[in-house]
């Protein structure tokens, strides 16, 4: 079983981190992961994204061809990569910086005002968290255990007292995965 | 499982570095390998190594040779336009007898070129590049994992014939991560280095390292001496992967990011009923032309076909190692652009129909 979640945004919104995070969760859970960031003429336009996957097996490809899941941070994001996502997939996104919505009827589209709520808990990086809970929720990819291990793991120590908030604002992501 | 580590593939390759013995490691930035500097510059002091940012290429090379010389375990590494600058330096270490370790994470060129992954330097690091007759062993991973294991192997091999070892990248397998499992303890040989300028403390005669021989009797040993020394690497330092070829009616044939879009393509090809196989050389010289023959020679195989993120340069030495027994085609992508599954899965359709 592979499941794989392309991340997308400008630079600075913690794409590439979200993407590290989302890998050391499955990682930690015995998984085989990849991580390939865009290090392209793309990103010196502003944008980023990564692509994680995540498998029971080795994985062949660490290169996405098409997406079980989008997680798009702003509105370029969802434009060049929503055709990329599996008939049956989930794209989350959002909304306070995406206006728009996909006019495919063969995918789920959960939009969540992830910057608003991170911008009301003070802290910005917080909005990509709220995402990765409705992710985590929506899909089972993670457990929310994990993921709190992860954050330990991936963020340098002087970054570990903001873990407690951002599990809390994690927590208010998955409430958006109830159909 | 608990203790594999997630890491970038440079960061792998400094890591493995360290790991190795190298204590001392040269270089000069360029995208896409730029971690391995970031990481040596932050662990080199912590186990008393040296880290040099060098004024250019040229200069990064030359210290390499000068470490090597005075018999350290030493590395440098780039990205292909600052592979280039390196070429005569791999051509004086190659005369002088050196072992050293050379990266190169490969980006598209030709000339500044653009930084996405490309395979475009096969022909530079299996041929030469730099004058004379020489060789460079060439390593070739396909994942995290295997860039550690081959850059500590790429140092062993380095002291074994005292031989320059290349470890062959791309954009792709330097900047993703994948987790890594380090060993206890490393598998690093020890070689005896009583060649090395060290100074003699008066005891002995001093020891010369140089690779210039005015004389010509003198320069033909020299040659003759090498020549026999790389036909020993190619006798002992093959490596290969072979996936799924026992029937297969088209062999694929790729390396490194490649060789893992090609796995992914296997999968869905026999999903329509088509066998594929794969040859992955690991090792690009020694080129392992007898694994790619007997492949080729099953009477199930109808045609090969390589894989590159260039525009045919493997395909060549595929193309030796057939000896016309069977086509060969290619397929190729340049510019920083990877094939996609689909794209080689149609190429194999049409060839399986043939």
């Amino acid at each position: 079983m592979e499941f794989s979640i392309l991340l997308a945004g400008f630079g600075g919104q913690g794409v590439l981190s979200a993407g590290k995070f989302i890998a050391t969760a499955a990682l930690l859970e015995g998984k085989e992961v990849s991580w390939l960031p865009s290090y392209g003429p793309e990103m010196r336009g502003g944008t980023a994204n990564c692509s994680v996957i995540v498998s029971d097996s080795p994985i062949g490809s660490p290169i996405l061809n098409a997406t079980d899941v989008l997680i798009a941070l702003n509105g370029p994001s969802l434009d060049k990569f929503t055709h990329l996502v599996k008939p049956g997939g989930l794209i989350l996104a959002d909304s306070a910086l995406v206006h728009a919505v996909p006019e495919r009827q063969d995918i789920r589209f959960i939009p969540i005002p992830a910057s608003t709520m991170a911008s009301e808990a003070g802290n910005m990086t917080f909005a990509a968290v709220i995402l990765l809970g409705c992710l985590a929720a929506a899909t089972q990819c993670f457990s929310r255990d994990s993921f709190e291990k992860a954050l330990y793991d991936a963020l340098p120590a002087r970054h570990h007292h903001l873990i407690p908030a951002e599990m809390a604002i994690f927590d208010r992501g998955t409430l958006f995965a109830a159909p | 499982m608990s203790n594999r580590v997630l890491m970038k593939g440079n960061e792998a390759i400094a890591e493995a570095a360290i790991r190795a013995g190298c204590r001392h490691y040269f270089g000069y930035p360029i995208t896409p390998q730029t971690e391995i500097m970031h990481y040596m510059a932050l662990r080199m002091p912590e186990v008393n190594g040296v880290m040099v940012q060098a004024e250019s290429e040229v200069a990064a090379i030359n210290m390499v040779y000068g470490a090597a010389a005075a018999g350290a375990r030493v590395m440098t590494t780039s990205s292909s336009p600052g592979i280039s600058l390196k070429q005569e330096g791999f051509s004086y270490i190659a005369g002088a007898e050196l072992p050293a370790v050379v990266v190169n994470i490969v980006r598209a060129g030709p000339g500044l070129g653009g930084i996405l992954p490309a395979q475009g330097d096969y022909f530079q690091a299996t041929k030469g590049g730099g004058h004379g007759d020489y060789r460079n062993v060439v390593l070739a991973p396909a994942s995290v994992q295997e860039l550690y294991e081959l850059t500590v192997e790429a140092f062993n091999i380095a002291d074994r014939y005292r031989v320059l070892t290349m470890i062959l990248g791309d954009g792709t397998l330097g900047q993703m991560m994948e987790p890594v499992l380090f060993r206890d303890e490393e598998p690093v040989e020890s070689f005896d280095k009583s060649w090395a300028t060290t100074g003699t403390q008066g005891r002995r005669e001093h020891n010369t390292i140089q690779s210039i021989y005015i004389e010509p009797d003198a320069l033909e040993r020299l040659n003759s001496n090498l020549q026999a020394k790389y036909r020993r690497i190619a006798e002992r330092e093959v490596r290969v992967e072979t996936v799924n070829c026992d029937g297969a009616e088209i062999i694929l044939t790729a390396f490194g990011t490649c060789s893992r879009i090609c796995k992914n393509v296997i999968r869905q090809a026999a999903e329509i009923g088509i066998k594929v196989g794969l040859v992955r050389p690991i090792t690009l010289w020694p080129f392992p032309d007898q694994a790619i023959a007997a492949a080729a020679g099953q009477p199930s195989v109808k045609a090969l076909l390589d894989i590159e993120l260039n525009a045919g340069q493997m395909v060549e030495d595929v193309r030796l190692a057939v000896n016309g027994t069977r086509p060969v085609h290619f397929h190729g992508r340049t510019g920083g652009n990877l094939p996609t599954q689909q794209e080689i899965l149609d190429k194999i359709q049409v060839l399986a129909r043939s």
